[in-house]
């Protein structure tokens, strides 16, 4: 197995006397979506959070790339390759694609906006993801379906040269056609080689997009799993407690 | 849907542009339309009901009366695309020409100085109030009632109660008061035309470097048609001897050009700039403008800034047209300044409009008050009606914003 993208050894983070995540290892690679999944409480907001740089973690190591680094803030994690899709996905829906996807880093020339560079690597961008749901790259954030949304959130990752996508919830609102799309688009990004982790509650989702699942427990990470050589029922043992691996203190 | 290639809007022929274009209006993405509407109406009604009304004399003043009121709504959009309002705008107007006429009058400074001091007391306004509504987290419509206020009392504690100075300072004087020579209407036009041509021809140029689509050029051609039409018709009219007296008057009025140079600059800054993109994004969601790294505060304080130093030039036009700086100045105007800006489809709620779309929304609002003045109806009426038309502009703003954001859920 290659080396991994991100690895953390036996981060900590606690809140005042809760420990939230208490010595956890976890890894994703490259090319290869990893699921985190795990009951609400379990500690996958926090573990995210450490990653982007926004609540970093208390204790533990974190490598990216082989090397060890910390991650203090979000512009440090950013500047690394670390992008995050928030379930609220947070666009503009007063302005257009190109707009928000170039938000906060604008390109310019002669001191101006560059309108057609931009749109052309918007364009682009999309295009890598093979978007064929949007019409119009210059359409108001406003005008689109749940999933377009998505899909500007998750291309802006991409126009950002992600080398690490972690999205939270990512189909949580969607219906089921929106659903696939969005999938679809998870699974492209790893196909051009980012790694890609996937907060999810739905198995069926996990099931379909990802090779690997890690299974947070009361801020224990008590599995992790290749897509192929496990079962549902099993993933769900381990969210609910009831199959606990072997060696994790309670 | 075109599932082959990713479209930015600019492909297709003529045909497909316009069908675009009123897809767009579908979607209650409506801009100045019902703004142009109503001034058509308008006109058409006030001309039926007075007599005096489409005359070259009244044509002229019609754009006086709408200059000041213009430039004051331009400068209050800044804050409504932020979903702030600035109800002091008026009264700083008022309080920075009370520093001018104090400054030239008692003081006697240059006059030159003495109006970028009262510009000076405007950004410093503005960077107050900003400072407030962005670090502090009042409320821009509590901060600047207070504003509006204290500044009323200023006002009167400067000039004295019942204050009223004459301004004699002949380049003031002119600007809401002379015209310009008949060539120099047309050299205008000829600018405008230039300057829009070469702006349409440097973004093509643009697109075409980074080998995107244009739309078709005749686009370019019909928009600047339009303008040289329009634009020469005005002309044409104001041109012409409006006099009634045998002194001649005639000549495009100094404002407006004055007036098209502040919408120009500020629609290129509102377009074409950092600054401007990052205004109608902290307008549309602070939130999300704040998580991609934009300095939300200080964006805000930057457009309290524009607001009431635009506000002081608005308050300079309005001094010249009517001769002297009064301490009672500027009360009222602020919320024909908010009427207009919505009138013209600037929203309430933040992110939505244009500047443009102010200086129509001030052409409506002069040219009702205009019109009920001709006909004789009681000043009573006059509020009355201007009342109506911005409680009916906010309402078909609230409507149009529930529309495009009803229609999300669309696969
Ligand atoms: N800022 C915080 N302060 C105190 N407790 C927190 C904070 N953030 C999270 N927690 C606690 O940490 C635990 C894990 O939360 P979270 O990471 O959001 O779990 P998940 O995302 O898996 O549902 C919960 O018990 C939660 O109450
Ligand atoms: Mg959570």
């Amino acid at each position: 197995m290659a080396e991994p993208l991100i690895r953390l050894q036996q981060v900590t983070k606690s809140f005042g006397p809760v420990d939230v995540l208490k010595g956890v290892d976890f890894e994703a690679y490259a090319g290869k979506v990893t699921a985190l999944v795990g009951d609400n409480g379990a500690g996958k907001s926090t573990l995210i959070k450490g990653l982007s740089g926004v609540q970093p973690y208390d204790g533990g190591v974190v490598s990216f790339e082989g090397r060890e680094v910390h991650l203090t803030n979000p512009r440090q994690a950013s500047s690394l390759g670390i992008e995050v899709v928030y379930q609220d996905l947070a666009l503009c829906e007063n302005l257009d694609i190109v707009q928000n996807m170039f938000l906060g880093r604008e390109e310019l020339k002669q001191g101006t906006l560059d309108e057609a560079a931009m749109e052309f690597s918007a364009i682009k961008a999309l295009q890598s993801l093979s978007v064929r749901t949007v019409k119009s790259v210059r359409q108001k954030v406003s005008s689109l379906s749940g999933g377009q949304r998505q899909t500007v959130a998750i291309g802006r990752t991409v126009l950002r040269n992600a080398k690490l996508v972690i999205l939270d919830e990512p189909t949580a609102a969607l219906g089921v056609a929106q659903t696939e799309q969005v999938l679809n688009l998870v699974r492209r990004l790893a196909d051009n080689g980012l790694g890609v982790i996937i907060i999810s509650h739905n198995l069926a989702d996990v099931f379909q997009v990802c090779d690997y699942i890690s299974v947070l427990y009361l801020g224990n990470m008590v599995a992790r799993l290749e897509t192929v050589k496990t079962t549902r029922d099993e993933v769900v043992a381990y969210i609910t407690g009831t199959k606990v691996l072997e060696g994790v203190n309670e | 849907m075109n599932s082959q290639s990713l479209g930015s809007g600019h492909e297709g022929s003529l045909r497909d542009q316009i069908g675009a274009y009123f897809q767009r209006l579908r979607t209650g993405e409506m801009g100045a339309l019902p703004a142009v509407v109503a001034l058509v109406l308008l006109a058409v009604l006030f001309s039926a009901l007075s007599p005096y009304f489409l005359t070259k004399l009244n044509f002229a003043n019609l754009f006086v009366q709408a200059a000041e009121l213009a430039t004051l709504a331009i400068a209050l959009v800044f804050v409504l695309l932020l979903a702030e309002i600035d109800l002091s705008a008026g009264v700083t107007a008022g309080v920075g020409m009370a520093i001018f006429t104090i400054l030239n009058q008692k003081l006697g400074l240059d006059p030159f100085i003495s109006i970028v001091a009262g510009l000076a007391f405007g950004a410093l306004v503005g960077s107050t109030l900003g400072f407030f509504v962005a670090k502090i987290g009042v409320p821009s419509f509590v901060v600047s009632l207070g504003f509006f206020l204290a500044f009323q009392g200023l006002q009167l504690i400067m000039l004295g109660d019942g204050g009223i100075f004459r301004v004699d300072v002949p380049f003031i004087k002119s600007l809401m008061n002379d015209n310009l020579p008949g060539w120099a209407g047309w050299a205008f036009l000829g600018i405008m035309l230039a300057v829009s041509a070469f702006l349409s021809l440097w973004d093509r140029a643009r697109r075409r470097n980074a080998g995107l689509v244009n739309r078709p050029i005749s686009l370019m051609f019909i928009k600047l048609a339009t303008i040289a039409v329009l634009g020469g018709i005005a002309i044409g009219i104001l041109n012409e001897n409006r006099s009634v007296s045998i002194i001649d008057i005639s000549g495009v009025p100094i404002v407006v050009p004055v007036v098209i140079g502040i919408l120009f600059v500020g629609t290129f800054v509102l377009d074409r700039t950092k600054f401007g993109r990052h205004l109608y994004a902290v307008g549309g969601n602070p939130e999300a403008a704040r998580r991609s790294g934009i300095k939300v505060a200080k964006v805000r304080i930057t457009a309290f800034i524009v607001c009431s130093t635009l506000a002081v030039f608005s308050g300079l036009l309005h001094a010249s047209r009517i001769g002297s700086v009064e301490s009672t100045a500027g009360r009222t105007i602020v919320l024909s300044g908010v009427a207009a800006a919505v009138v013209g489809g600037v929203s309430l709620f933040g992110g939505r409009g244009r500047l443009v779309h102010a200086v129509i929304g001030a052409l409506v609002i002069a040219i009702i008050d205009n019109g009920l003045g001709l006909i004789g109806l009681p000043a009573g009426i006059n509020f009355l009606v201007t009342g109506g038309v911005l409680t009916a502009a906010a309402t078909v703003d609230a409507l149009s914003r529930k529309r495009s954001s009803g229609s999300i859920v669309r696969t």
